[in-house]
C-alpha cells in the first residue's frame, strides 16, 4: 500500500542502522510510549538493527494495557445485564478482570459487541431503542476525538439508549511519572505519532527543559522508528535536549485543532489510576457535567472502590521499563496469550504478547 | 490501540460538518469514514484513518522526508570521512 510499504524498505533500513552506529560512542536508553510502536519494533525486529549500546525501552503505551481491573470488572457487571448490548474495541475483550473476562461473560449469554469505531455502536443504539447500548470507551488522545464525537451525535440525534464506560488516558503525564521516578533510567523518547496528529507536540517543549531528555515524534514503520532512534541519538551525543518532528507527513505542531476543539467541549482532565502504575495526577479525560447522561458510570450507579490485584505479573515494571518481558519468571510458562495473568499479554500490542509472539524461540533456546 | 492507516478518499458526503463523510480506499479495500476533523481534506487526497475517524490529512510533500534525511547523512558522512563513505 502506498505510504506503507516504501517505509519498510530493508536497504534504507540498513543504511539508517550503518550510520546509527557510526554516531552512537555510548550507551543510551530510548522509550518508546506507544504499543503500536512496539509492536512494529518486535515484528520487524528494528531492535536487531540498532547498535549494541542502544537499548530500547517499551513504556506504558499500551491503553488496552493501563485500563484498571475494577474498570474492567465494571464492564463485565455491564455487560452481564440483560438489558444491555456491550460494545467495545476487539482487544478489551480477553483482558482479564479480577475473575473473569468480557468474551467469558459473551459465552455465558451476553450481548457483547466487537465494534470498529464507537460510531458502530451508536449505530446499534439507533437499531435497538429498547436496549441500553454501552461503548468502552478506552484509548490514549488518539482515539478520544472518536469517542468524543460519539457522544456528541448522540446528543445532536437524541439518542438517549447510548452510553459510555470512560477510560481515557493521556500519555504526557504517564511520561512525566517516568521521568520524575528516581530510578529512572531514560535518556531519550520517541514521541507516539498518531497522539501528536490529534494534540501536537507543544506540551513536549517544557519536559525536554526540565528534565534536560530529547523527545523524537515518531512514526510506525520501521524506517519512521529507524530514523527516530537516530534523530534521539544525534541529539544525546550533541548533548541537546529538544523537541523535533520525524512524522511531518502526518503530525503538525499544533496536532489537529477541530478534533481539539471537540475534545474540550465534550471531556475534562482528571486524576486516573493506570494499571500496574498506580493513579497519575491530570492523567485522563472524563466527560464534563453537560454529558453526564452519557457516563454509563453514572447511569447505572457503577462507581465504587477499586480491588487490588493479587497476581504474580510484573506488568506494572514492565510498563515502566524497569524490567523487560522475559525477565518475568511468569513468562511463557504461567502467563501466555491464551491464559495470560496481566494485560501486557492480552493486547497484541502489549510488550510480553509481543515478545511472546515474536521472540519466544529465541528467548526459549538462549540460556542467556 | 492507536493503530492509523493512510487511504485516499474516493468521494466526500454530508452537509452537516460533524456527519461529513468520505469513502476511503485503503489499497483496494473500501470503508466509509468520518472527516469532520478534516475539513479542509478533498477528495482523491490521503487521511490517516483511526477508528473511523481521519485524524490527519497526509502531507505528500512531506513524505519523501525519511530518504531525503538518509541522503543528507550520507552526504555528510562522506564530507567527513571522505573516501569511507556509505555509498
Amino acid at each position: 500500500m502506498r505510504f506503507i510499504d516504501e517505509y519498510r524498505d530493508p536497504e534504507a533500513a540498513r543504511q539508517y542502522a550503518e550510520a546509527l552506529a557510526k554516531i552512537t560512542t555510548r550507551p543510551w536508553t530510548i522509550m518508546e510510549v506507544c504499543g503500536g510502536q512496539t509492536h512494529a519494533i518486535i515484528k520487524f525486529g528494528v531492535d536487531t538493527l540498532l547498535p549494541p549500546q542502544i537499548t530500547l525501552l517499551h513504556g506504558p503505551g499500551c491503553p488496552v494495557c493501563v485500563t484498571p481491573v475494577e474498570l474492567i470488572d465494571r464492564a463485565i457487571e455491564l455487560a452481564a445485564r440483560p438489558d444491555v448490548i456491550f460494545t467495545s474495541f476487539g482487544d478489551m475483550l480477553r483482558v482479564p478482570g479480577s475473575r473473569t473476562d468480557l468474551l467469558s461473560v459473551k459465552a455465558g449469554g451476553g450481548d457483547v459487541r466487537m465494534v470498529y469505531s464507537p460510531l458502530d455502536a451508536l449505530k446499534i443504539a439507533r437499531l435497538n431503542p429498547d436496549k441500553q447500548v454501552v461503548f468502552f470507551a478506552v484509548g490514549f488522545e488518539t482515539t478520544a476525538p472518536a469517542n468524543a464525537m460519539a457522544v456528541y451525535q448522540a446528543r445532536q440525534l437524541g439518542i438517549k439508549n447510548f452510553s459510555i464506560l470512560v477510560s481515557h488516558v493521556l500519555v504526557p503525564p504517564a511520561i512525566e511519572a517516568i521521568l520524575s521516578a528516581p530510578d529512572c533510567r531514560v535518556s531519550g523518547f520517541l514521541a507516539a505519532g498518531h497522539v501528536c496528529a490529534v494534540v501536537g507536540f507543544e506540551e513536549y517543549y517544557p519536559l525536554a527543559a526540565k528534565y534536560r531528555v530529547p523527545f523524537v515524534v515518531t512514526g510506525f514503520e520501521p524506517l519512521d522508528i529507524l530514523q527516530g532512534v537516530y534523530m534521539v541519538v544525534k541529539q544525546l551525543e550533541e548533548g541537546r535536549a529538544e523537541v523535533e518532528n520525524q512524522y511531518s507527513r502526518t503530525v503538525r505542531r499544533e496536532g489537529n485543532v477541530p478534533a481539539q476543539a471537540l475534545l474540550r467541549e465534550v471531556f475534562q482532565v482528571t486524576h486516573r489510576k493506570w494499571r500496574g502504575i498506580g493513579e497519575i495526577p491530570h492523567s485522563g479525560l472524563a466527560l464534563r457535567p453537560e454529558f453526564a447522561a452519557y457516563d454509563a458510570e453514572q447511569r447505572f450507579g457503577l462507581a465504587g472502590p477499586g480491588v487490588e490485584e493479587d497476581t504474580e505479573c510484573i506488568s506494572g515494571l514492565v510498563l515502566q521499563g524497569v524490567k523487560k518481558p522475559h525477565e518475568c519468571p511468569a513468562f511463557g510458562t504461567r502467563c501466555t496469550p491464551e491464559r495470560p495473568l496481566g494485560a501486557t499479554m492480552v493486547s497484541s500490542e502489549g510488550a510480553c504478547a509481543a515478545y511472546y509472539r515474536y521472540r519466544r524461540r529465541e528467548l526459549f533456546s538462549d540460556p542467556a | 490501540m492507536c493503530l492509523a492507516v493512510p487511504g485516499r478518499i474516493l468521494d466526500i458526503s454530508g452537509d452537516d460538518p460533524i456527519m461529513r463523510t468520505g469513502r476511503v480506499d485503503f489499497g483496494g479495500v473500501v470503508k466509509e469514514v468520518n472527516l469532520a476533523y478534516v475539513p479542509e481534506a478533498q477528495a482523491g487526497e490521503y487521511v490517516i484513518v483511526h477508528a473511523g475517524f481521519a485524524i490527519s490529512t497526509l502531507d505528500e510533500a512531506e513524505a519523501s522526508k525519511v530518504f531525503e534525511y538518509l541522503r543528507e547523512i550520507g552526504d555528510l558522512d562522506e564530507l567527513e570521512v571522505g573516501d569511507d563513505a556509505v555509498y
